[in-house]
């Protein structure tokens, strides 16, 4: 198979200026990732330059046949990890032809939220810890986990080395790797709690930034693990039973909250998130009831409650952030499959912008 | 197998190159080559030497008449043996000069040439489908022996190990097609699982065709490599599973100026008057395709419209807001012969009178 590597890998530089552009879109689930590429006459760094694009909306379930033009928009570009030379990534969101945003497309109310100059002023920053598990292509059974059973109970996994306790390193590791040679801030990955788990970080990012790259990261991993011939998953809940949720982990800091005596406006902060619970929760992600039982390093879905360094908590502070009285938080209750448009968006819009 | 590989990308140091000739089979699809050392690289098609073959072998000369000449047509770089080595499109005579039976690049050549053609430069874009199927049991790649995936939905432009099959093959296709000259414009996955799509041009007249060809050509060559069966097929599994067509998009110089909607909708009303003729040359087997689901148009009946994929013929929303550009011409099968296919567009449009 060497011979087709040597293909999927051929360097065309010095054959043409032409470069791949690999079109990157939500489709209809809100979920799920689709993307097709086209060539373009040479290399290009600025996405306002992009040609737009456009797609069959009727097959995935965000248009009729009658009228099925979906238009793109080019929004970010990342360097190409699977084609490398000039190719490049580019995350893109959906409007209909009159140019409305679709109602999928989460990104252009999030911009909006984002270009506030109360918004701006503040610098919003996000950290996202993206949990995902992993699982055997035909049975959708974790990897590493025996057909038709289970594995030893929770404990030896997190952060675990050994064929008996690490189940896809190279898929993370190849991720990793990936997501640095694209120009995404992934600042670190490890293994879960669950067996066939695991989690990466993607931040700080300020603003529009931080989705736009987790977005593109969850796509780098699906590629990648479609390689590996494993299925990937974001569901919160993945296993009943007492196996870990996966969720996604959002630390959020404003310019007010780094600056000295920042805890002060922490604090506020968190009390606004406290009384406008229901709502965060309801855009949180679907399934996540599963998840935030109050178990499992989760804080039951229905109560509202911070501490610091507390992992049974909706809101964590960080040990550094109160000794410091300056810093950042955690918001624990996304689930892992939220969309971090409408979750930074939406923590930026209540800490700044929202009065109660 | 690495040693193997260590010969194959061997770097031939001197001026000696490779010339793989390529022409079309008996059945009209079927693609055949052989290859030929040359002791100086040449890239243009008049230079190279006419070459001959063994027509018995390939249901193309009867009886003690066996030598097919192949006249190169189109010179390509070779992306396997790289270097200066190329591809070679070619067409098929017999010894009288005469084209084979085959042969629809002569005929096509001929409609291109003609004056009223040439001023109205008509340009192509074709979208090829095909199909990918496990070497022996001929089902799709990704299916599931002796059953199904589950419905389509997930499948078009997906991405993850349950949703897209072969993208090696596709992005391996992809970069030699870059390397080799041909327009390649784009890929993507298609609706059904183990199908895909890649589109070649805008390029002019007869290029659009002659590129089409060795990019089949090409694509073969890969999935050889992989493994892989390639299948044409329009419609390779009954039932509730998408076709695979070769969509053609076309405009003339007068369509793509301003106001050249008008000339648009002449040319459609010009293809809908011929609608029978032209369906009875675009690709066998079309009818278990074009059924009137699955984003195809009835083979019985002829529509156009804007935006909508149901019908005959799609004009883009770009192209009906700008009033100019080009339309898309839904009808052909993934099997159908390019030469067939653009020069009876272009002949249609341009040159007949109702």
């Amino acid at each position: 198979m060497s011979l087709l590597s040597d293909l999927v890998n051929l360097d065309l530089s010095s054959s043409t200026e032409k470069i791949i552009a690999e079109y990157i879109w939500i489709g209809g689930s809100g979920v799920d990732l689709r993307s097709k590429a086209r060539t373009l006459p040479g290399p290009e760094s600025d996405p306002s330059k992009l040609p737009k694009w456009n797609y069959d909306g009727s097959s995935t379930n965000q248009a009729p046949g009658e009228d099925s033009e979906i238009i793109i928009y080019p929004q970010a570009i990342y360097k190409d990890p699977f084609r490398r030379g000039n190719n490049i990534l580019v995350m893109c969101d959906a409007y209909t032809p009159q140019g409305d945003p679709i109602p999928t497309n989460k990104r252009h109310n999030a911009a909006k939220i984002f270009s506030h100059s109360d918004v701006i002023a503040e610098e919003p920053w996000f950290g996202i810890e993206q949990e995902y598990t992993l699982l055997q292509k035909d049975v959708k059974w974790p990897i590493g986990w025996p057909i038709g059973g289970y594995p030893g109970p929770q404990g030896p996994y997190y952060c675990g080395t050994g064929a008996d306790k690490a189940f896809g390193r190279d898929i993370v590791d190849a991720h990793y790797k990936a997501c640095l040679y694209a120009g995404i801030n992934i600042c670190g990955t490890n293994g879960e709690v669950m067996p066939g788990q695991w989690e990466f970080q993607v931040g700080p990012s300020e603003g529009i930034a931080a989705g736009d790259q987790v977005w593109v990261a969850r796509y780098i991993l699906e590629r990648i693990t479609e390689i590996a011939g494993v299925v990937l998953s974001f569901d919160p809940k993945p296993i009943p039973g007492d196996w870990n949720g996966a969720g996604a982990h959002t630390n959020y800091s404003t310019k007010s909250m780094r600056s000295d005596g920042g805890f002060d406006v922490i604090r506020k902060a968190i009390g606004k998130l406290e009384k406008r619970h229901k709502e965060h929760m309801a855009a949180y992600g679907e399934g996540n009831e599963r998840r935030l039982t109050g178990k499992h390093e989760t804080a039951d879905m229905n109560n509202f409650k911070w501490g610091v360094a507390n992992r049974g908590a909706s809101v964590r502070v960080g040990r550094e952030t109160e000794k410091a009285n300056k810093g950042y938080f955690e918001d624990r209750r996304p689930s892992s499959n939220m969309d971090p448009y409408v979750v930074t968006s939406m923590i930026a819009e209540t800490t700044i912008i929202w009065q109660p | 197998m690495s040693r193997v590989t260590d010969f194959i990308n061997l770097s031939l140091n001197s001026s000696t190159i490779v010339a793989e000739y390529i022409w079309i089979g008996g059945s009209g699809l079927d693609l055949r080559s052989k290859a030929r050392t040359l002791s100086t690289p040449i890239d243009d098609p008049q230079k190279l030497p006419k070459w001959n073959y063994d027509g018995s072998s390939t249901g193309q000369a009867h009886g003690n008449e066996t030598e097919v000449i192949l006249y190169p047509q189109a010179v390509f770089k070779d992306p396997f043996r790289r270097d200066n080595s190329i591809l070679v499109l070619c067409d098929a005579y017999n010894s009288f000069e005469d084209p084979i039976y085959t042969n629809k690049r002569f005929n096509a050549a001929k409609i291109f040439g003609h004056p009223d053609v040439v001023r109205e430069a008509p340009w192509f874009g074709i979208e090829q489908e095909y199909t990918l199927l496990q070497k022996d049991t001929k089902w799709p790649l990704g299916w599931p022996q002796g059953g199904f995936p589950s419905p389509q939905g997930p499948y078009y432009c997906g991405v993850g190990a349950e949703k897209a099959f072969g993208r090696d093959i596709v992005d391996a296709h992809y970069k030699a097609c870059l390397y080799a000259g041909i327009t390649i414009g784009g890929v993507n996955a298609e609706v059904m699982p183990g199908q895909w799509e890649f589109q070649v041009g805008p390029s002019p007249g007869l290029t659009a065709a002659d590129e089409l060809w060795v990019a089949r050509y090409i694509l073969e060559r890969v999935a050889e490599i992989a493994g892989v069966i390639v299948s044409f097929s329009s419609k390779p599994v009954p039932g509730d599973w998408n076709g695979a067509g070769a969509h053609t998009n076309y405009s003339t110089k007068s369509m793509r100026k301003e106001g050249g909607y008008e000339a648009i909708e002449k040319a459609i009303k010009k293809l809908e008057l011929r609608h029978k003729e032209h369906i009875a040359s675009y690709g066998e087997g079309n009818e278990d395709r074009l059924t009137g689901n699955h984003e195809t148009a009835d083979i019985n009946t002829f529509s156009w419209g804007v935006a909508t994929r149901g019908a005959s013929i799609r004009v883009g929303r770009e192209t009906a807001k700008e009033r100019k550009g080009y339309f898309e011409d839904r009808r052909p099968g993934s099997n159908m012969d390019p030469y067939v296919v653009t020069s009876m567009i272009a002949e249609t449009t341009i040159l007949w009178k109702p």
